[in-house]
């Protein structure tokens, strides 16, 4: 059958396949161009980490500087202080571990005091520069563990707790000693968000405190404390998991009974309150290695942290796997 | 909507978009401090971001009339599936270094390992038994059935997040609500006598039209 073309059409006016189809094509290839850019925007958006080092502001960090000082421990290599200073848990400041290095930045540190009382017989509030003045800070290089798998080696700032705490006088019967994060929207600038209760608390037994290498920290790298990392003064506990180390300290206060901590009231069935790094107890996860920061792979994770020698001595006859 | 080939090379370009970044933010080290972490913690997101989009393709596919959607399915699927490998992976690579005993002391020992495991696992005979053969090899209804472990894998994917988050339960509750809706609507519409009827469908690739 003969099928007559419409007089209408010319046949110069058909587009010609291959015009049609390529035509065709190009809308295809903006098509996927214009997705493919989308989804990357909304990845980027949604699920891409937000990492921000923050460094003192117009210097390297101090661990890149020309001729900067090696620190370290034998086989214990200090982390990146753009990894101290980035990857952190700040609650007050978001629960992603990037944020608080952006958000925390709001945090006032100045004036900061802390106060020091309880069962004492000299109660004071110390302001952090006295702090300093009365107790010079010098370099401690330890290893730091979080209870989430992850550990780093930070050069810390500071000095022993032990030596504020023997200042004041504790009377005989402080056992305990309890610590308070600020809590300052208005001075201060915390969020008050509902990640946790506020004010974040934690808290030591008197001879934990007393412990030479329980530290309050100010500085990083010979820095002083930027916010994410808990500025101005921080607690520095190196044989216990990381929340046990109080960022920010407004209060430090000796009582009689054990105080109630932050985690533990959270979730009372995963966390103890003496939360000693213990390869063998299980806590939140199997605790028997751990991710170095910066290493790929993980190591075994230490009995106290690898400070064993030092502070076993405290939990003689205490079954560990019971006092989590 | 009939350009069906094309639909599916764009989906198939897409669905590997988070991962080309992902690929590509490591090796400019824009991954954090914890690479590792990241990579895991990301994949684990995806499989269930894949996850909840299978479960929408029917809800989508009766609420706006478009029938081909369903055909998009099966790779959607497959990507939750490549997805939940990779994150299977992680663990098994950068949390346990391929310590088999040690991984089966943590199934055993941790709730939220032993509930992600299921719901990686519960996905294996759905990949399996992703092929057009297979499915006439099972035959429609078996193979319907066989697939609603589907709703399993991705209650048990939303769970596993759930319990290992420590106290921010924002994204998690967020996706259980995303799944909780896509699965109430399913129990809504199979309850329901007034409710849309599915129309029946081919899921298997129809035959070619004669060119």
């Amino acid at each position: 059958m003969l099928i007559k073309k419409p007089d209408d059409i010319k046949g110069s006016e058909i587009t010609d396949r291959r015009v049609y189809l390529s035509r065709r094509n190009f809308m295809r290839g903006a098509a996927l161009a214009a997705t493919t850019a989308a989804t990357g925007l909304l990845y980027r958006r949604l699920l891409a980490p937000d990492v921000q080092p923050v460094n003192p502001p117009g210097t390297p960090a101090p661990d890149a500087q020309a001729g900067a000082k090696q620190w370290g421990l034998p086989g214990d290599a200090a982390t990146p202080y753009k990894d101290i200073t980035s990857f952190n848990n700040f609650y007050e400041f978001g629960t992603d571990k990037y944020s608080p290095a952006r958000r925390a930045q709001a945090l006032v540190t100045k004036p900061w005091t802390v106060s020091v009382e309880g069962l004492v017989n000299k109660p004071k509030v110390f302001d952090v520069d006295e702090l300093t003045r009365l107790f010079p800070p010098e370099d401690r290089i330890y290893r730091f563990r979080c209870v989430e798998g992850w550990s780093m080696v930070i050069p810390w700032l500071g000095f022993s707790l032990g030596e504020l705490i023997k200042s004041v006088e504790p009377q005989g019967n402080a056992k305990y000693v309890a610590f308070e994060t600020a809590n300052d929207k208005k001075n201060r600038g915390i969020p008050q968000t509902d990640a946790l209760s506020w004010p974040y608390v934690e808290g030591l037994r008197l001879d934990e405190a007393l412990h030479p290498l329980a530290t309050l920290a100010v500085g990083i790298y010979g820095e002083p404390l930027l916010p994410q990392n808990g500025a101005p003064i921080r607690l520095v506990v190196p044989w216990k998991y990381g929340f046990k180390n109080i960022k920010s300290v407004v209060r430090i206060k000796l009582i009689e009974r054990m105080p109630s901590t932050t985690w533990v009231a959270e979730v009372p069935s995963v966390y103890g309150f003496f939360s000693n790094v213990n390869p063998s107890v299980d806590v939140l996860r199997d605790q028997a290695t751990e991710e170095r920061i910066g290493e790929w792979g993980r190591r075994k994770t230490l009995p106290f942290n690898g400070y064993a020698d030092e502070v076993a001595g405290l939990y003689d006859g205490m079954d560990l796997s019971y006092y989590r | 909507m009939k350009d069906i080939k094309f639909y599916k090379l764009a989906l198939f370009v897409n669905a590997l978009v988070p991962l080309a970044l992902l690929g590509w933010d490591w090796r400019r080290g824009q991954l954090g401090a914890s690479p590792l972490n990241f990579v895991t913690r990301t994949t684990g997101t995806l499989t269930l971001v894949f996850l909840v989009l299978t479960l929408a393709v029917t809800p989508l596919r009766k609420w706006t009339g478009a029938q081909w959607l369903v055909r998009l399915r099966r790779m959607v699927g497959l990507y939750a599936f490549f997805y939940g490998s990779l994150h299977f992976l992680c663990y098994v690579w950068f949390d346990k270094a391929f310590d088999i005993s040690g991984i089966a002391q943590d199934v055993a020992r941790r709730w939220f390992i032993l509930v992600g495991f299921l719901a990686f696992t519960s996905m294996v005979p759905l990949a399996v038994t992703s092929t057009d053969k297979m499915i006439k090899r099972l035959g429609g209804k078996r193979w319907q059935k066989l697939h609603r472990l589907t709703y399993l894998s991705a209650a048990a994917g939303v769970f596993h997040y759930y319990l290992l988050v420590k106290s921010d339960i924002r994204k998690p509750v967020g996706f259980a609500i995303v799944v909780g809706v896509l699965l109430g609507y399913r129990l809504f519409a199979s309850y329901s006598k007034r409710g849309p009827k599915a129309q029946p469908l081919s899921l298997t690739t129809p035959p070619r039209g004669k060119a």
